[in-house]
């Protein structure tokens, strides 16, 4: 695998060819905006935060999908960037219905980590109010889908680390929703091992343990980088 | 009605020359030919029905020796439908019904029914170039000898005979011709490629999951010419070393689906599809996959991920499909109407193809004419005609004494061209300099009867149905854009919130995953960018000037109740 020398923030510095811009500048201490990638489980390149731009093309790239080449000039501060982030983030917060100071997630949230980083004070957009349910059906977890971003984080995970796909999105567009196996309650569900990766992997409070009350859900998901190297290394 | 069909299998060129000449001396034994359209909008109005009456008619008469009558394709001018033509007397015939037949069979020695008379000559015929359309509609879609007669499959096996691979990419490269899906990006280069890509497998793949509103060019180029576009994809093959194909075709095409799935099976029944195409050296075997309805499925990364059984989602890009595309193999994609301009540019050579055009948009480009117009239909024009010759020459201008007030081109990606362009010419750059885009072909029109941020609203309300939701900014993005542009058309809109929607459509175009993301916000910033005053009527005057959102003159904004204080 060839090395390649790039520049990031006007930081010279080196990754492999087969590495992304977002893995690059991470191991250099420039962290990226995202919420849909987590390491040990596939890209997804579908919130749009990572986007970054690449000096020669006209066109914004995402960070977490782009392989770093040769001589590749990247900037990924600036303030085009940080009012799109802005704006996707208030997207995000407009399709929902997030109520911070009630959450399971309060303070451990990476949403409202990512508001906070990125300065956002006011939402300038209307707010959608959809009509969402909780699911409580299943005996040790909940979700709650007016907290879900459909990051497709527990998608992910569920169908390659766990190997069982209870989770997907039905519908398309703004009607995009987060189901279990064929649109059942997620207790109902026959293929869950209620193995709780998925709630590790949530960034919100959408997914949690039952029994945790407003601030208490501390999640986790680090582990999922060494399940994905012990399943590289095996094979 | 009997038809003629052969059974041997084409090993060769002089095999294929037999046959047409076979098939052209059946022909010549009947006097007269007529053939009546039995494309999508003929058969809406009955055709079928003429077709059957023609035939019980010729039967009656005792004259099935002398004339035959054939299902034929598409003549453009479907406003006119059903038309029924008589080659050789060079005439056409408008809105024909089954109790017309008599007279048309009467009159086939002699004096035309005048009173169904088209005029063949004028505007709309003579001002069109048809390189892809060229039959114009006298060739049966569903009789591969009849195709053979008209010179088919002779470019494949041409291309087989005296060409190397890398020849036909060179040919393509010369010719110009640019991808007719709506990007225009040089097919020549897309397959050299492919064609460089070292795989075990290669695919080819013609998009005709067509689903801009209004655009029907690919759906009657599909019915009408399905053995010309799996010649040019067999050519293709050819030449980026590909041995499957897939024709992946939205199902709410049924007739296209059914033309092309029975193409396919005498193409391999003649072994013109199949292995040792022609006895040389091709393997090329093509199935078809319908779409389910997602308007996104034409994006290619989310149409391959269909045929292989996925969500239609598109994936980002790089890597590209000629690198990494079905099933991660180097795979050919292009649509209908690039494959069906293979064959014209093998059998004529690039230099020919290259004269029709203009210097960067080579070549000829069918087009749906509809909306406010008099000859809705589909026509083929050498790109670089201007929009009025378009729309007034071809198109016969709009109807009712209305004025006319914009064109949309590129479906729901495109953009509004208002009159004081109508001279720009119709090619890739001109047509993105005004904001617009030269998308798959579809052209609507519109007159002053017509609303712009009511036009707007309704394609951002289609691109926000059609999203797929993978992405936040189109997810979330259109459903707010097409809120704002509702409230406005309701006089709830503030000039505040016109600022808002701007600054969405730069978010979108600039973030979204894909084309359908990225050209989402178009139709509203052409419409801002020309019709900005119809904009502040509403908000400001609380007004349409168009009298769509109220009657000309009325507050648009809901009445308040009677009863209310």
């Amino acid at each position: 695998m060839r090395v390649v020398t790039l520049k990031i923030n006007d930081q010279e510095m080196s990754g492999r060819e087969d590495e992304d811009i977002l893995h690059v500048a991470r191991e250099h201490g420039i962290e990226i905006p995202t919420l849909c990638q987590l390491d040990g489980i596939s890209e997804w390149g579908g919130c749009r935060l990572c986007l970054v731009e690449i000096e020669g093309s006209a066109k914004l790239s995402a960070a977490c999908v782009t392989k770093v080449s040769e001589g590749m000039v990247v900037n990924t501060e600036s303030e085009r960037l940080s009012g799109y982030r802005k704006t996707i983030v208030e997207m995000l917060f407009t399709e929902g219905n997030h109520i911070c100071s009630v959450c399971v997630s309060n303070n451990n949230c990476e949403l409202q980590d990512m508001s906070s980083d990125l300065k956002i004070d006011h939402i300038s957009l209307p707010y959608r109010y959809p009509a969402r349910t909780v699911d409580a059906s299943h005996d040790l977890f909940i979700f709650d889908a007016n907290r879900c971003i459909l990051c497709t984080r527990c998608v992910r995970v569920c169908d390659q680390v766990e190997g069982a796909h209870t989770w997907d999105i039905a519908g398309r567009g703004i009607q995009s929703q987060l189901i279990s196996d064929l649109h059942q309650p997620w207790g109902e569900s026959d293929s869950c091992t209620s193995c709780g990766k998925c709630v590790e992997a949530c960034p919100t409070g959408a997914l949690f343990e039952k029994g945790k009350a407003a601030g208490e859900m501390v999640k986790d998901p680090k582990f999922l980088v060494y399940l994905a190297d012990m399943k590289a290394e095996k094979s | 009605m009997i038809d003629r069909k052969i059974t041997q299998q084409i090993s060769s060129a002089e095999d294929l020359a037999k046959v047409a000449a076979e098939q052209l001396e059946w022909q010549a034994q009947y006097q007269h030919r007529v053939f009546v359209c039995m494309g999508t909008a003929c058969q809406s109005v009955q055709s079928g029905a003429v077709l059957a009456a023609l035939q019980t008619e010729i039967k009656n008469k005792g004259r099935e020796n002398e004339c035959l009558v054939s299902p034929g394709g598409c003549q453009g001018n479907c406003a006119s439908a059903p038309l029924v033509s008589v080659p050789e007397q060079d005439l056409l015939y408008q809105t024909v019904q089954p109790a017309d037949v008599e007279e048309i069979v009467d009159a086939l020695a002699g004096k035309p029914v005048s009173r169904l008379l088209c005029d063949n000559k004028g505007d709309f015929f003579s001002k069109q170039n048809r390189v892809v359309t060229n039959h114009r509609g006298l060739l049966n879609p569903e009789s591969i000898e009849d195709y053979i007669a008209a010179g088919g499959f002779r470019a494949l096996l041409k291309a087989l005979a005296e060409f190397s691979p890398d020849n036909v990419v060179q040919e393509l490269q010369k010719s110009g011709l640019r991808g007719r899906g709506g990007a225009g990006y040089p097919t020549g280069l897309k397959w050299s490629t492919v064609a460089k890509a070292r795989a075990e497998q290669k695919y080819v793949i013609c998009n005709a999951d067509e689903g801009d509103p209004g655009a029907f060019m690919n759906r009657s180029v599909l019915e009408d010419y399905p053995f010309r576009v799996l010649e040019g994809m067999a050519i293709a093959a050819y030449a980026v070393g590909a041995s499957k194909g897939y024709v992946y075709v939205r199902a709410e095409y049924p007739l296209a689906v059914e033309r092309v799935t029975k193409a396919i099976r005498s193409a391999e029944k003649h072994g013109l599809l199949g292995n040792k195409i022609g006895s040389m050296s091709l393997d090329f075997h093509v199935e078809i996959r319908l779409g389910a309805g997602a308007f996104v499925c034409g994006e290619e990364t989310a149409l391959i991920s269909s045929i292989e059984g996925g969500k239609g989602l598109p994936c980002p890009r790089p890597p590209y499909p000629a690198e990494s595309g079905l099933w991660g193999m180097p795979t050919l994609i292009n649509n209908v109407e690039t494959f069906a301009n293979v064959v014209p540019i093998i059998t004529n050579g690039a230099e020919w193809y290259a004269t029709i055009g203009t210097p960067r948009s080579k070549g000829t480009k069918t087009f749906a004419l509809s909306g406010r117009i008099i000859n809705t239909g589909l026509v083929e024009v050498p790109l670089g005609t201007s929009l009025r010759q378009m729309i007034f020459d071809i198109g016969g201008g709009v109807p009712d004494g209305h004025k006319f007030k914009a064109v949309q081109t590129g479906g729901p990606a495109g953009g509004c061209i208002p009159e004081e362009h109508l001279d720009a010419t119709i090619d890739y750059e001109t047509l993105m300099e005004l904001g617009s885009f030269m998308g798959s072909g579809g052209m609507i029109v519109m007159d002053d009867s017509s609303c712009m941020v009511d036009v707007a609203k309704f394609f951002m309300q289609f691109c926000a149905a059609e999203s797929c939701g993978k992405c936040v900014p189109c997810r979330v993005g259109t459903a707010h854009m097409h809120d704002m542009l509702d409230r406005i058309t309701k006089g709830e809109g503030t000039m505040e919130e016109l600022g808002q929607l701007e600054s969405l459509c730069d978010v979108v175009k600039f973030t979204s995953l894909c084309g359908l993301g990225q050209g989402a916000p178009n139709p509203v910033l052409s419409t801002l960018r020309f019709f900005k005053s119809e904009y502040l009527a509403h908000i400001v005057e609380h007004t349409c000037p168009a009298g769509v959102c109220a009657p000309i003159g009325q507050d648009i904004r809901r009445p308040t109740c009677a009863l209310s204080p």
